[in-house]
């Protein structure tokens, strides 16, 4: 069982560099990768409970998280280049016209 | 025969309407005849409603409609409904055949008014609010009624606005009527609280054994200073002479017939609660009429302006209703209201028409020997001044007689006392009507010894000048008759007020048409005296009638006496009740009226004030948080999640 612990670890480690990069960076591009990182430590911790639970449903899920970040990533990143294009250089906290 | 009872309403309403919009197209005189036309149909419709109601048998006389759901509030429920039953026909017949009298009276009066379709416009809104407010099956819709009678009345006493003076005079009867009104709303109120209803039907079932005496005194109470706003009674009498700034016509209808009688109409309306209420109750009602009647009647005798002396004269009157009322006496009350409907239009009609004659100008010491230059108004005033003076056999004797009888027949201390004090009255009565008949119609010409010089001063200290017309009255000046519109309806008041006595005849059961007629609603009253004794307290009345009238034809006529030596100071000053009242609100009142006008501003509006603005300032924080910046939303959102793990890892482990 010690190598699943390590497998935790690592995605818990993942996972936080995921999440001070996505609260610390401002480019949007840097912030999407923050956001894959993110979801993949999770499938990683996925994995690592269904190799140890000997349970296949884990990896069925991690299925599911891969498509849907497929899909994320088609949207996402269609979204950004539209902005990029119209304000070039423009970093996440410029895009604030939502505000209250 | 129920889907006739909203037409009589709907009638005026109409007129109303139309005038509204197309009153100024209509014009001078047919805007006039349209308003007549409506309010005449009223009055048939009036007649038929009254023929099927009289074809029924006595118990089955009421006819109630429910025309819609007026105000529905979960429990709360106030329907527009109209109650048609012998009390409120009758009321309605002669609410719309004076009014209509007076429709047709004001085309002359009112001709080449620049105003002239705005004045109908206002009478048929008049005479509608007044049918609701008869009509009504509840306390609400009365109150709608008297609501729409009372601003009626401030648009035709302030119609001449351009006058200050009648703009407030207007105002004047406005807010009087208010302190009476608050007198409605709290007796509404707390009719709501006992009754569970403020239906009259409801009050009169539930009046005799759900509502403790000392309640029922007290919703009388409160109804009665209701009335005594609408029906000008002391302390609230101080609106209606001044209210006679409006034009003669309005005077007539409003302030003499109908509008004025409507506080005497609730007060029978709930006679229930009167009979349910302790005595002493009906006694301060009558106590508050007699001494109206005897107040105001000093007054009348000093009064040099024509109408004046009608109004406290109109106050004095309903001083008697009051009397039957709190007599218990209510069929009585009625009979003299139409009685007094009757006469008192006429006399006010046959002023306006005098008022016409002289240029408009209303002081009486101007006046004399009209009856050569006015006949039919001669004719017909003096019919009417000898039916209020009560000579008999006109009408104003039969019911005035009654109420007296009533008074004395109650047989307690209390009752005898009201009649000697009602017959004062009637003495004065006699005495100020006489004065005012021989100063205008008979004696010198007067106006023909004026100097120019009476122009401006002398007799603007206490009249009202009718209008803002300008005209003046010249030593040349010759007075002509009105047109036929105008006499028309004076010959037929003047029948009336003659013979309208035959309502109500005390010979035999038989003769007694209106007491039988609202015994189903008022039920049977016994006078208490009958028989001989009537006949001496009817003879009395007639023979202190006489004596006024011999009493002022010899002062006014035949000019044995001085006339100061009767027009007293404190009676041309009307007691000074005016000026003290003034005193109070322009000195100790304004301080009260401040400091209360203060704590509404400061104290409930800025409670109000305050919670609005916590809630602006909070939101206004609030909205700062949300400053549209991904990474803030996602510091959010982390923190929030951390909270979640932190709480579920916090609770797996203890």
């Amino acid at each position: 069982m010690m190598s699943s612990n390590a497998y935790l670890v690592l995605s818990a480690v993942l996972f936080g560099i995921g999440i001070a990069g996505l609260l610390i960076r401002r480019n949007p591009l840097v912030m999407f990768m923050c956001i894959e990182l993110m979801l993949n430590a999770v499938n990683l911790s996925f994995v690592a409970f269904s190799r140890s639970l000997n349970d296949a449903a884990g990896q069925v899920v991690v299925m599911f998280v891969l498509v849907v970040a497929a899909a994320e990533v088609v949207v996402g990143l269609g979204l950004i280049v539209a902005i990029m294009r119209r304000r070039p250089g423009a970093d996440a906290d410029a895009l604030s016209m939502l505000r209250g | 025969m129920n889907s006739v009872l909203w037409l009589i309403p709907a009638f005026p309403l109409a007129g109303a309407l139309v005038l509204v919009v197309f009153g100024r197209r209509l014009g001078d005189p047919l805007a006039g005849w349209l308003a007549t036309a409506a309010s005449g149909a009223a009055f048939v419709m009036s007649v038929t409603v009254f023929a099927s109601l009289w074809s029924r048998g006595s118990e089955a006389r009421v006819l109630h409609q429910t025309l819609f759901t007026w105000i529905p509030a979960g429990s709360f429920k106030i329907g527009m409904g109209l109650l048609a039953d012998p009390l409120s026909i009758a009321m309605c017949l002669f609410v719309t055949g004076v009014g209509t009298l007076i429709h047709l009276y004001s085309i002359g009066y009112m001709k080449g008014d620049e105003k002239f379709s705005k004045f109908f416009f206002y009478l048929n809104l008049f005479v509608l609010s007044m049918l609701m407010l008869v009509l009504g099956d509840n306390l609400v819709v009365t109150f709608l009624g008297w609501e729409g009678v009372g601003a009626c009345s401030y648009f035709l006493v302030a119609f001449w606005h351009e006058d200050r003076a009648n703009a407030t005079a207007g105002k004047k009867a406005f807010v009087t009527n208010r302190v009476g009104d608050w007198g409605f709303l709290v007796g509404t109120f707390l009719t709501w609280t006992v009754v569970g209803s403020v239906n009259y039907l409801d009050i009169a079932d539930k009046a005799h054994h759900d509502i403790t005496a000392i309640t029922a005194s007290m919703l009388v109470l409160l109804f009665l200073a209701a009335a005594t706003g609408k029906s000008a009674q002391l302390p609230l009498f101080v609106w209606l002479p001044d209210a006679m700034a409006g034009p003669t016509p309005v005077s007539a209808l409003i302030h003499a017939a109908t509008m004025v009688t409507s506080g005497v109409y609730l007060l029978i309306r709930l006679h229930p609660l009167i009979e349910a209420a302790s005595p002493w109750a009906s006694t301060v009602v009558a106590w508050v009429g007699a001494i109206t009647a005897l107040v105001a009647a000093t007054i009348a005798i000093a009064q040099n302006d024509i109408k004046k002396v009608l109004a406290y004269s109109t106050v004095s009157q309903l001083g008697y209703l009051f009397i039957a009322v709190g007599t218990h006496n209510y069929v009585a009350a009625i009979f003299h209201m139409v009685t007094h409907a009757f006469f008192k239009a006429l006399l006010f009609l046959g002023s306006g028409s005098v008022i016409l004659s002289m240029e408009h100008d209303q002081d009486m010491r101007h006046y004399g020997n009209l009856r050569k230059y006015l006949p039919i108004t001669a004719g017909t005033f003096i019919v009417a001044w000898l039916a209020i003076a009560g000579v008999p056999p006109f009408s104003g004797f039969w019911s005035k007689d009654e109420i007296l009888a009533g008074a004395w027949g109650q047989g307690t201390v209390s009752g005898k006392l009201l009649w000697a004090v009602a017959l004062i009255a009637a003495l004065l009565t006699a005495f100020y009507m006489s004065r005012q008949v021989f100063m205008t119609f008979f004696g010198e010409e007067k106006w023909r010894s004026l100097g120019v010089d009476h122009l401006d001063g002398d007799g603007a200290d206490d009249s009202t000048p009718d209008s803002a017309h300008g005209h003046h009255l010249t030593p040349e000046h010759t007075p002509r008759e009105s047109p036929w519109t105008m006499t028309v309806p004076l010959i037929a008041l003047g029948v009336l007020a003659a013979v309208g006595g035959v309502l109500n005849l005390p010979f035999a059961s038989g003769t007694k048409f209106l007491e039988h007629w609202l015994e189903p609603v008022v039920g049977h009253h016994d006078l208490g005296v009958g028989g001989l004794p009537l006949v001496v307290l009817a003879v009395g009345a007639s023979l202190i009638a006489l004596a006024g009238i011999a009493l002022a034809a010899m002062i006014y006529l035949r000019r044995r006496a001085d006339p100061a030596m009767v027009e007293l100071e404190p009676f041309a000053r009307g007691w000074y009740i005016d000026s003290a009242y003034s005193a109070f609100v322009a000195g100790p009142g304004r301080r009260i009226f401040d400091a209360i006008a203060w704590f509404d501003r400061t104290v409930v509006d800025g409670a109000v004030n305050g919670v609005g603005s916590l809630v602006d300032s909070t939101s206004r924080g609030l909205s700062q948080l949300q400053n549209g910046k991904v990474r803030s939303s996602a510091i959010g959102i982390a923190s929030g999640a951390v909270a979640i793990a932190l709480y579920v890892v916090l609770r797996m482990g203890s």
